[in-house]
């Protein structure tokens, strides 16, 4: 050590600290860093810039601007000497939205509605909060109590005073609402036992499996529906023939599950062989080892790409339209035809709205999945 | 295992096969009551049952029809093939300029410019977040549907017209004499691939590069058009354009384009864009960084390195998620039927379920095709997933 410090070419005191060099540092070294380090990306800034300069300001000023806001009929929202060029119908939506969230559901019985859609966020919050105390507990609450009060509280059940509301009368928001959550809450539990159907080492069982999930997943979504809506009929005897919400909700929740069951696999594929190896020593039996110790680790694993599957399924749910039952979107695309809003801005401002709706809600499940994936990451890296 | 006593190993033995058992008679009692139901609903509503439908007249008009088809005496059997032809038609021009757009924004996104990468970002967000079917509605009824009237027609570069009936471009009209042209092609691709296959032996044995783009490109191109000239010059013109014209009621000559296409075929590339950029730009970076300076540090130039080095390793990450995006696009075509083009499903099993009523066979036929289209594609794509592999030492 004395010999290196005696070095003439060895500082002794640290040297002063100094400042990065401009061109990295900084506002003004970001700027030549992303969008200014050659001649090319200078040219691709230059465009973008021209494209926002030729974009927004139109859009800004149909949607926000010139839009309007409030009126009684379609005059409101028609060329006028004081609006020549009136932007996006926002009265229309303000005046349809009751339509738009419940259907045709009775004025004096949309409470129900409410209470239904404040007792789902209650029990999403539940299980999406990772840390959440007792979510077992909340598990059971949305896949066995939510779904029979819901029922009960929605079609109604007039022993204990609730009118009875038919399904057709439900439209709107609710509808699609009603469509997405029994999609998730059968195809979840299907598509775990379809998963382990495939996976299997009984022949038979893996072959009903195999064959149910790749069937589905070969054709589209509405042949299943036309399917669920045409041939379910004549399928069962005359007078349990299932109401037309019913056909088309075993409909998605069919075609649901054999996507999850996908997604489940993939889950359990990511479970170490040890972990079953152990619980075997464990003398744990084929549905204790996967209760408690597969699943609960494979359904962790693959939580982000249930999310995902969710969002198709969510989005997916608009295709129930074409077999006749009024979801969101088919109430835009009624509303939307009615004479007294006839105007050249009506359909492109219902489909705003509309877009503004699934986007918020897919958007927003998408943050959610892309969150966990990191946190699973995380925990894997300690 | 071996340590189970066989007593138990027997229970359990016995136990698996009750299981089976017990779920195929459950199963098969299921599909038996079904079509003891099925037999006697059908025979009540006095339905047919089979598929002696397909040859009986089909007696409807279909919009747009690739081969020949006439209401008054096409059968059913020929309304499924028109359905069939246009389906794979959507799908077909969908997948290649999904393909295309898809690409495009993938890499956009990977750009290290800031503005453009979030540019493509906000694409690929504000698309995949939105339901294809209202994206449908949306070009359908609020874009095509909303484009002047048939007097007003805008008039495109090129001569083709554009109106609420549809698109209209020149259509070719070809002379006796396109067929050397056609000839000329055919020898032009050959010869390109005989230079290719030469080069490559050339390079092989002595090391030495020949370009190879230019000439083949002239090969195939050039010598084509080169001849199309020398023959307008000399006899007659092999192309002559028929322009569309506006008539009283209609438009008259060119292909027409209908709007029912344009937005089918619009909405699905524009979604499956959308994830097909996320494949892309997960395959570009699922090849480690290190490869990138590897390649530099053996002195191939950036194009060199991301042709040799980079495409062919992240090809193997794209192309199974890439399949299952095809195969979506060709399953979401179906959605054809919510704006009426004349689709598989809108046609079969629309029009010819609704007149024949029968549903089991309609759509039974129905999800057999796409079935086959799927499982064919999945084959094909498995065995070139095969061909790329990497080779493991």
């Amino acid at each position: 050590m004395a010999a290196l410090s005696d070095s003439a070419d060895l500082r002794t005191a640290p040297a002063a600290v100094e400042p990065p060099p401009p061109a990295r540092a900084g506002l003004r070294g970001w700027l030549f860093a992303n969008l200014l380090s050659s001649p090319g990306n200078v040219a691709l800034t230059l465009i973008c810039l021209a494209f926002f300069a030729w974009a927004a300001p139109p859009l800004l000023r149909f949607f926000v601007i010139d839009a309007v806001w409030s009126g009684p009929d379609r005059q409101a929202c028609l060329a006028a000497p004081a609006n020549p060029m009136p932007g996006a119908c926002w009265a229309f939506v303000r005046v349809w939205l009751n339509y738009f969230v419940y259907g045709f559901y009775p004025a004096g019985e949309r409470w129900r509605v409410d209470v239904f859609f404040a007792g789902l966020a209650f029990g999403i919050a539940w299980l999406a909060w990772l840390n959440a105390p007792r979510r077992d507990l909340g598990a059971l609450y949305v896949f066995v109590a939510l779904p029979i009060l819901s029922y009960v509280l929605l079609s109604g059940a007039p022993i204990i005073g609730l009118a009875a509301v038919p399904t057709s009368l439900w439209g709107g928001i609710l509808v699609t609402i009603v469509v997405a959550s029994v999609g998730i809450v059968v195809s979840l539990p299907l598509g775990v036992v379809l998963a382990l159907g495939r996976r299997s080492d009984l022949p038979a069982v893996k072959f009903l499996a195999v064959t149910f999930i790749e069937i589905v997943r070969g054709v589209p979504l509405i042949t299943v529906l036309f399917m669920a809506s045409v041939m379910l009929p004549l399928f069962v005897p005359e007078r349990l023939e299932p109401d037309k919400l019913v056909r088309a909700l075993i409909g998605v929740a069919l075609f649901a599950s054999a996507y999850m069951a996908e997604v489940v696999r993939g889950g359990l594929n990511a479970v170490p062989r040890g972990q079953y190896e152990a619980a075997q020593a464990l003398g744990l039996t084929y549905w204790r080892i996967m209760a408690l110790v597969i699943l609960p680790q494979a359904l962790r694993a693959t939580l982000p790409n249930i999310v995902n599957t969710f969002i198709g399924l969510f989005k997916d749910t608009t295709l129930v339209f074409i077999v006749g039952i009024f979801d969101f979107l088919r109430t835009i695309e009624a509303a939307r035809a009615d004479p007294h809003w006839a105007t050249p801005v009506t359909s492109v401002t219902g489909y705003a709205f509309a877009a503004l709706f699934y986007f918020f809600c897919c958007y927003g499940m998408s943050r959610y999945a892309s969150n966990v994936e990191a946190r699973l990451h995380r925990a894997d890296r300690r | 295992m071996s340590e189970i006593a066989p007593a138990l190993r027997l229970r359990r033995r016995f136990g698996n096969i009750a299981l089976q058992l017990a779920l195929v008679v459950v199963v098969g009692a299921l599909a038996y009551a079904a079509a003891r139901n099925a037999a006697a609903n059908l025979a009540n509503a006095h339905i047919a049952v089979g598929f002696g439908f397909w040859n009986n007249t089909a007696g409807f008009d279909i919009s747009q029809t690739l081969i020949a088809y006439s209401a008054a005496t096409s059968t059913f059997g020929r309304a499924f093939w028109v359905g069939l032809v246009n389906t794979l038609l959507v799908a077909g021009l969908g997948i290649v300029l999904a393909t295309v757009l898809g690409f495009t924004v993938g890499l956009l996104r990977l750009s290290r410019n800031w503005l453009v990468a979030r540019l493509a970002g906000l694409y690929v967000e504000l698309i995949r977040n939105v339901p294809l079917l209202l994206q449908l509605l949306f070009w359908y009824n609020a874009v095509l549907k909303a484009l002047p009237e048939l007097s007003g027609s805008v008039a495109l570069p090129g001569g083709g017209l554009l109106n609420n009936r549809g698109l209209f471009l020149p259509r070719p009209e070809f002379a006796a004499s396109f067929r050397y042209v056609l000839i000329a092609f055919g020898v032009g691709a050959a010869a390109a691939l005989v230079l290719r296959a030469w080069a490559r032996r050339r390079q092989d044995r002595t090391g030495r590069q020949t370009p190879i783009l230019w000439p083949a490109l002239g090969l195939i191109v050039g010598l084509p058009l080169g001849l199309a000239l020398v023959l307008a010059l000399l006899t007659d013109i092999p192309v002559r354009f028929s322009y569309p014209q506006i008539g009283r009621f209609n438009v008259m000559g060119g292909i027409e384009i209908l709007p029912e296409f344009a937005a089918l075929l619009l909405a699905l590339t524009v979604y499956t864009a959308a994830f097909i950029a996320e494949v892309v730009r997960a395959g570009v970076l699922a090849v480690p960084p290190g490869q990138t300076e590897a390649a530099q540090a053996l002195g191939l130039r950036a194009g060199l390195t991301l042709r040799l080095v980079v495409v062919p390793q992240a090809m193997r990450v794209i192309v199974p998620p890439l399949t299952s995006q095809y195969l979506n696009l060709t399953k979401n075509s179906s959605l054809a039927v919510a704006i009426g083009y004349p689709d598989l499903v809108q046609v079969f099993a629309g029009s010819v379920l609704n007149i024949t009523g029968q549903a089991v066979e309609v759509i039974a036929i129905t999800m057999a095709v796409y079935l086959f289209i799927s499982l064919v594609t999945s084959l094909l794509m498995n065995l070139y997933g095969r061909a790329i592999a990497a080779v493991e030492r």
